[in-house]
């Protein structure tokens, strides 16, 4: 019986059948409850399906899976084939994609009712899934490749969902062009790791990389160019510009595809093939500099950000910048747990922020919030709760695993540091300042919203409620799974500094103290009714909140150092002069040089009977005397 | 023998100056004049040769021909009448308009 195959299927049967719902342009209430009943039953199906490969795993946890569908190509010696593959690690993000993937579906019907493309959305979400679980599952390189590459797809069509707004097409461009920069280095780290090793099979990399003699500096050119296609997805400086802006696409997807799960396929990847990185400890000194960066970088930018949705996007990011920490210093597990506590709280967040969206019909400005506990209670207690865990405070999930992160940056024999743990901790206190600055000017306060608005503001349906509650109480219990030790076996901790043993418990209290710093200021700035936003378009009050908001002038450098000159030699070089000038030139030319004789040789046809036979006397003696 | 080359002599004067006249004059009826001028001169050839070979069917063509020739002159002389009846003159250089 087929164990691992049909929870990717089933996606797969469900895009095929929305697709051609879809296509069929049906928007009757049948073909809508249709729609509905696929799109959410298929991926509950592929959970239950997750749930009993668990299972069958856990009868002999320490022998992977491994499911033979079959051979895509033989080339030479080499086959190429399509297996599926299942230990601890890839079970678990199984279970967060088809788990929290099912609630964001059901959530989806609620929010996405009455949309013109309702079909389409999800014929769309359910191919996401059947990538990513081929991301997560596939035992080659190549198949993970494959769902690499078809997630950034999904991730491009679902940005641009709305896609009658050039904003928004262009921004699922901006996505899938910066994903392509860091594609590239994907491709070219598998290429290096085939002519290596011989094999894509992921657990044939990690043992050659664990047991033969590597040479550090293949080792590390190989992890460099794996990064660079994790930093591409996973948003990390200089790649992260593209998830601020992937923010157009439906808050669903965002909680879905830019929180939960696809933008966590770098940390994946880099957990996976840990063997490489163990091989390399520059590089794993890199992944740990980049990640505290944009760690720091995000969470200043979301201090000052005003749209809900953008808070969120850069509070993923700097969460993303804590796992590659955690990687950068060895702890492959602890980042692996962020990443699961950190798909309940973002998902929750995106989530009940969509159905603040939902509820304010479309406005994103928080400025334009405030004092909405009253009218959406359930949205805002799950709010609380997962902004709460995100921020760090005990016991909720977010707790556990940030104080992991933080405690192996301090003392992980494998490049922990003062100085990496010092940047850490300012940012998650930054964290917990922007996450309540952010609750307090949603919910609480005075409310700033139209008054016309006020007085409509309903607490969003069952559909919606459901999956925020239930995302909501597993950012309450997550944290109290212990993932690292569950994924010992595959990725062990890195050893403690032997100075720093016994010192856990102080860390960790210092992390809450620095949580309860930020929820403190945020109280301060932000709490009660003093706290009134300068208008929209008001010059900033100081330099460095211009700096913040836009983001660091990231992308208006890239803008003036990429763009620009890439414009100039595409339109001046290669339109204006290649296109135009020369290949057109020379088809004008010919179509001139071919007229130009068409119109003297008419001046022989001239209607002139006599001249005529003029030509005609001329050719008959030219023929006389030729002949 | 003589008298054959004298004919066939004659038959060269006569398509010469047909063909002359055809080039140089601006008249239509003379164009056509000239015209059978050559394919009499060119009949005239015709029986010469037939004549120096003995085939009788020689002789039989050149009546096939009259006959030939005779509607061909039919058919050309209704299609000046129409043209004069558009512009009043005989000049072949007035109807240049007519080329394809």
């Amino acid at each position: 019986m087929a164990l691992l195959s049909p929870i990717v299927v089933l996606p797969l049967l469900g895009f095929v059948l929305n697709g051609l719902i879809a296509l069929s342009g049906r928007r009757d209430p049948v073909a809508l409850r249709a729609v509905t009943l696929i799109g959410c039953v298929l991926p509950l199906l592929a959970f239950g399906f997750a749930v009993r490969a668990l299972w069958a795993l856990e009868a002999h946890p320490e022998a992977a899976l491994i499911e033979p569908l079959f051979t895509w190509a033989v080339i030479g010696e080499h086959h190429f084939a399509i297996d599926l593959y299942l230990d601890r690690l890839s079970a678990l993000m199984a279970l967060i994609v088809t788990g929290i993937g099912s609630l964001i579906h059901l959530y989806s019907s609620g929010y996405m009712k009455g949309d013109a493309g309702y079909a389409r959305y999800f014929a769309y979400l359910n191919l996401f899934l059947f990538f990513m679980l081929l991301l997560v599952l596939g035992h080659s390189l190549l198949v993970v490749f494959v769902g690499w590459e078809g997630v950034g797809l999904v991730s491009y069509l679902l940005i641009g969902f709305w896609f009658k707004d050039t904003l928004n097409a262009k921004a699922g461009k901006k996505a899938f062009i910066v994903n392509r920069i860091g594609d590239a280095g994907f491709l070219l780290g598998i290429f290096a790791l085939f002519s290596l090793v011989g094999s894509l099979q992921l657990d044939i990399i990690q043992q050659h990389f664990l047991h033969e003699d590597i040479p550090v500096i293949t080792a590390t050119v190989i992890g460099l160019l794996l990064f660079i296609g994790a930093m591409g997805k996973s948003a990390q400086l200089p790649l992260h510009v593209w998830l601020a802006d992937a923010m157009a696409g439906p808050t669903p997807v965002s909680a879905l595809i830019h929180a939960a799960t696809m933008v966590t396929a770098g940390v994946y990847l880099v957990a996976r093939l840990s063997g490489v990185y163990e091989a390399a400890p520059l590089a794993l000194a890199i992944i740990a500099s980049i990640g505290v960066a944009t760690a720091l970088f995000a969470a200043t930018v979301a201090l000052v950000q005003t749209d809900i949705k953008k808070v969120l996007a850069y509070s993923t990011v700097s969460q993303l910048g804590f796992m590659f920490i955690a990687l950068g210093v060895g702890a492959y597990g602890v980042a692996i747990f962020h990443l699961f506590t950190h798909a309940f709280f973002k998902a929750c967040l995106f989530l009940a922020a969509g159905s603040v969206i939902h509820a304010l019909q479309g406005e994103q400005d928080i400025r334009k919030m405030g004092g909405l506990a009253r009218a959406l209670p359930l949205t805002f207690i799950a709010f609380a709760i997962a902004t709460a865990a995100i921020a760090g405070l005990p016991p909720l999930a977010g707790f556990f695993s940030k104080d992991e992160i933080l405690w192996f940056a301090l003392s992980s024999s494998q490049g922990g540091h003062g100085v990496l743990w010092g940047l850490a901790a300012l940012s998650a206190f930054l964290t917990a300042f922007y996450m309540f600055r952010l609750l307090w000017l949603v919910f609480l306060g005075q409310p700033r919203t139209e008054p016309a608005l006020r007085a409509q503001l309903h607490e969003a349906p069952w559909n919606m409620n459901i999956p925020v509650l239930l995302l909501a109480a597993g950012s309450l219990v997550a944290g109290f799974w212990a993932v690292p030790g569950y994924l010992h076996t595959l990725l062990p901790a890195p050893a403690i500094m032997p100075a720093l043993a016994g010192w856990h418990g102080g860390v960790a209290g210092l992390a809450i103290a620095l949580a309860l710093a930020g929820l403190g200021l945020a109280v301060w700035r932000y709490g009660g009714s003093r706290y009134q936003p300068a208008p929209a378009g008001a010059p900033m009050a100081f330099g460095l909140q211009n700096l913040l908001t836009n983001a660091y002038y990231v992308d208006a450098l890239y803008q003036r150092t990429l763009r620009t000159p890439l414009q100039f030699i595409a339109q001046h070089l290669l339109w204006r002069w290649s296109d135009q000038r020369l290949l057109d030139g020379s088809l004008h030319l010919a179509a001139a040089t071919a007229r130009l004789t068409a119109r003297l040789l008419a001046y022989l046809h001239n209607g002139q009977v006599q001249w005529y036979l003029w030509l005609a006397l001329l050719g008959l003696v030219l023929a006389v005397l030729l002949s | 023998m003589d008298k054959l080359n004298l004919l066939l002599g004659l038959s060269l004067a006569l398509f010469s100056i047909g063909l002359l006249g055809l080039m140089i004059r601006r008249n239509l009826l003379i164009m056509l004049m000239f015209m059978e001028l050559m394919l009499n001169a060119v009949l005239l050839s015709l029986v010469v040769f037939s004549y120096q070979l003995a085939a009788v069917s020689g002789g039989v063509l050149v009546f096939l021909l009259f006959v030939v020739a005779t509607a061909e002159i039919a058919l050309a002389i209704p299609i000046v009448v129409l043209l004069v009846r558009q512009k009043r003159s005989l000049d072949p250089g007035l109807y240049a308009d007519l080329k394809g």
